[in-house]
């Protein structure tokens, strides 16, 4: 298998970018883009090469995707396109800056102010699990960077907090749900199909809506 | 001025230790290369120990400390040991009380057997325990954020410690994004994490964690531990760009080990262990497949679908996702790969170093596992080792002297400190020579040619990483073969006993670019 990565540097966040071809050559027919990039002395960011951490989300040939996660041999051309994400600032090469994402969920109080409640386990082990690798934020028509709306990223740590937490907590979580997350979801749900995770994100926005938005909220 | 502690790794340990500290009002810096969602302590994934008794088996602190010592087979400090196994039913408590939804039953926590241990100790979140755990710890380190006691250094790397008088007075940083470097000023938490690095594509574990921090403080006159004990996982698969463990809870669920006769699977662990015989501790597991050399199999087929569905459904996926192999149908080739690393920098039961104020918690710490951890040990080090480290040094804040202005300071970290381009491939070489002599099995010849080999590698005008990687490979190769006995995860086919006169830690410094061995 020979490839072509066709990829998009960029020396600093002030420079122009520029692409470079690198070839890679390869009989292991489980090789990913991540692979692939290990070889080059492109800068972009990784740690668990097995979809764990979120960290190698980038943009292959126009479908934003975790580098460890894309096998070179399910890609029938030749050359790959490979850039960073696109709603981020580039720091340099393929590595962005996703500092939004945990702003955001600064913004909206993710955390629990006291003791948790048993909630839902299933929802709470389900929300768990985001990477936060800002995939879905890369496809949604509704996200960009400072606006008021945190996507899918947002609302999936927010559900675990809704589920666990006491009433006193409720009124400022619905406040900060509303405005963070179900005012201005375009219900695209583009999001569902690009999370690496495979996060039943359905089944958590139903659950947050029913307390956030329709005073639901688990009882205890 | 405000007292800051300097905590470095945003794992599960460093964000503990940061909180623990936030809670009592103490300032905190963060640093990490990258956000606490890409840390290894996300990797983690059968469970955490604490002798809660909820299985009915008359369970209780002192078996948790008894398996314990004797998974690491008694070299492990035992007072540290008993505040591990005394502190973890509180920390599963903690852990729910900030939303972790350990599997529950009735409204019971449910534990599973774990190797190397007697009884049902194992706490979980089906087979994604260490995510779940971080995921909690996140949230709940982000309400320190927002009062303003945890500053958080994302993207910022480790450069060096500051050191006066044996007493560290801070931390050297650079900042990845704006390519500076800074002198931060209070005592140090090191929370690191272990030493894959040094093993590159060979291990379960991230290339976050190289092994540079451990091999720069070695440098710097930081004492190490107990380096030899490497832990190979027994039950991991190749996939392209490392290891993947397969989680012990897969045996501890009922999955089996077994290797083909004439298509007929042979129960190897079973046939010389009995019925517990899978859930050995992984040394002994191991060790097995490496003498038995045969292609070994994880045969999970009998697993029920209760299981399947509410215990491991993520592990399953992983495999079809990974070996596009369904182990409920079929037997998965499994063969031992690194996963822990025992040993690192050497701490006293408050988690301090060998230098006053700076500390270490977590994998990058040898502290309670001795020659084997024991599965389900790791999370629950991480997090007990982190508020550890966090207490002592809220007892002892006026002993740390605190500079205004360390930028001032000269120091000697100026030069060349980070691996450059060129220096890449003779690390690759290194990192080649030390993955075959520190194999399962080891021998003094061999181990002796590769440390001959290292000792070719040429360091003239090398950076400080460079030259600290290659004498913590050395200092690696040189506690293995100081060590002439098996024991844990040492295992020496020339001395294949062990000795009691071996019957403690090895102790590892550097002094006058000399590799001493205590």
């Amino acid at each position: 298998m020979k490839k072509i990565l066709h990829i998009k540097r960029q020396l600093n966040s002030n420079s122009e970018s520029y692409y470079e071809n690198f070839v890679y050559e390869s009989d292991n027919e489980n090789a990913t883009v991540a692979t692939a990039l290990l070889t080059t002395p492109v800068i972009w960011e990784h740690s668990c090469l097995q979809k764990k951490c979120g960290a190698c989300a980038m943009v292959i040939n126009g479908k934003p995707a975790l580098a460890c996660n894309t096998r070179l041999a399910d890609m029938d051309c030749e050359i790959i396109n490979i850039e960073p994400l696109r709603k981020f600032p580039v720091i340099q090469d393929l590595r962005v800056d996703r500092q939004a994402l945990m702003d955001k969920l600064k913004e909206l109080k993710v955390w629990l102010e006291s003791d948790s409640i048993n909630g839902n386990e299933n929802i709470s082990y389900e929300a768990s699990r985001c990477l936060e690798c800002g995939l879905c934020l890369e496809v949604c028509p509704n996200y960009y960077m400072d606006g008021k709306f945190g996507g899918m990223a947002a609302m999936t740590p927010l559900a675990r907090i809704i589920d666990k937490s006491s009433k006193d907590q409720h009124k400022e979580l619905k406040k900060n749900y509303k405005k963070g997350v179900y005012n201005s979801c375009g219900k695209s749900l583009a999001c569902r199909d690009i999370c690496p995770a495979k996060i039943d994100i359905d089944k958590l926005l139903v659950k947050s809506n029913a307390a956030a938005i329709w005073n639901r909220w688990n009882k205890e | 001025m405000a007292v800051y502690v300097n905590i470095l790794g945003a794992g599960l340990a460093g964000m503990t230790a940061a909180r623990t500290l936030a809670k009592n009002n103490i300032h905190v810096r963060l640093f990490s290369v990258q956000v606490s969602q890409r840390a290894q302590s996300n990797l983690a994934e059968g469970g955490l120990n604490a002798a809660l008794n909820m299985m009915g088996e008359d369970d209780d602190i002192n078996q948790h400390y008894e398996d314990t010592m004797k998974g690491g087979c008694y070299i492990a400090n035992p007072d540290m040991v008993k505040g591990l196994c005394e502190g973890a039913p509180s920390i599963v408590d903690e852990m729910k009380r900030i939303g972790v939804p350990w599997h529950m039953e009735n409204g019971h926590i449910i534990q599973r057997p774990f190797g190397g241990q007697k009884k049902r100790r194992t706490c979980f979140c089906m087979s994604s325990t260490g995510k779940i755990l971080t995921t909690a710890s996140i949230d709940d380190t982000r309400k320190y954020e927002d009062s303003g006691l945890i500053e958080r250094y994302t993207h910022h790397k480790f450069a060096g410690i500051l050191v006066n008088n044996n007493k560290c007075i801070g931390i050297k940083i650079y900042d990845n994004h704006e390519g500076t470097y800074n002198n931060y000023s209070g005592p140090v938490i090191i929370c690191s994490g272990g030493m894959n690095g040094m093993f590159p594509g060979r291990t379960t574990g991230t290339t976050s964690n190289t092994g540079s921090v451990t091999a720069m403080l070695f440098n710097s006159g930081v004492k190490l531990s107990n380096l030899e004990f490497i832990q190979y996982h027994p039950t991991t698969v190749r996939i392209t760009d490392k290891r993947m463990l397969i989680s012990e809870a897969a045996r501890g669920e009922g999955g089996r080990l077994c290797y083909l006769d004439d298509d007929k699977k042979v129960s190897f662990m079973e046939d010389k262990f009995g019925e517990r015989g899978n859930l050995m501790p992984r040394d002994v597991v191991s060790k097995e497949i490496a003498l038995i050399n045969k292609t070994t199999y994880l045969d999970m087929t009998g697993l029920n679908s209760d299981i399947w569905n509410n215990r491991l459904s993520d592990l399953r996926q992983e495999i079809i996702d990974y070996l596009h192999k369904d182990p409920a149908y079929e037997l998965i080739e499994v063969a031992p790969g690194i996963h822990y690393f025992m040993g690192g920098i050497k701490v006293d039961i408050n988690h301090e170093t060998n230098i006053e104020g700076l500390y270490a918690a977590g994998e990058c710490a040898a502290a309670y596992h001795g020659a084997n951890r024991l599965g389900g040990n790791s999370l629950l080090g991480a997090i007990y080792g982190g508020k550890t480290a966090a207490k002592s040094i809220i007892k002892s804040l006026d002993r740390f002297d605190y500079i205004n202005d360390l930028n001032e300071l000269s120091d000697d970290l100026n030069g060349n400190i980070f691996l450059t381009d060129d220096e890449k491939a003779k690390d690759i070489m290194l990192t080649d020579i030390l993955s075959k002599t520190m194999g399962i099995l080891r021998d003094e010849t061999s181990l002796n040619l590769g440390l001959c080999e290292l000792e070719n590698i040429e360091t003239n005008n090398a950076s400080f990483e460079f030259k600290s990687r290659l004498n913590l490979a050395k200092a690696i190769t040189e506690c293995a073969i100081s060590r002439r006995e098996s024991r844990g995860a040492h295992n020496r086919t020339d001395y294949p006993e062990s000795n009691d006169s071996y019957k403690k830690p090895t102790t590892v410094s550097l002094v006058n670019n000399e590799i001493i061995i205590e």
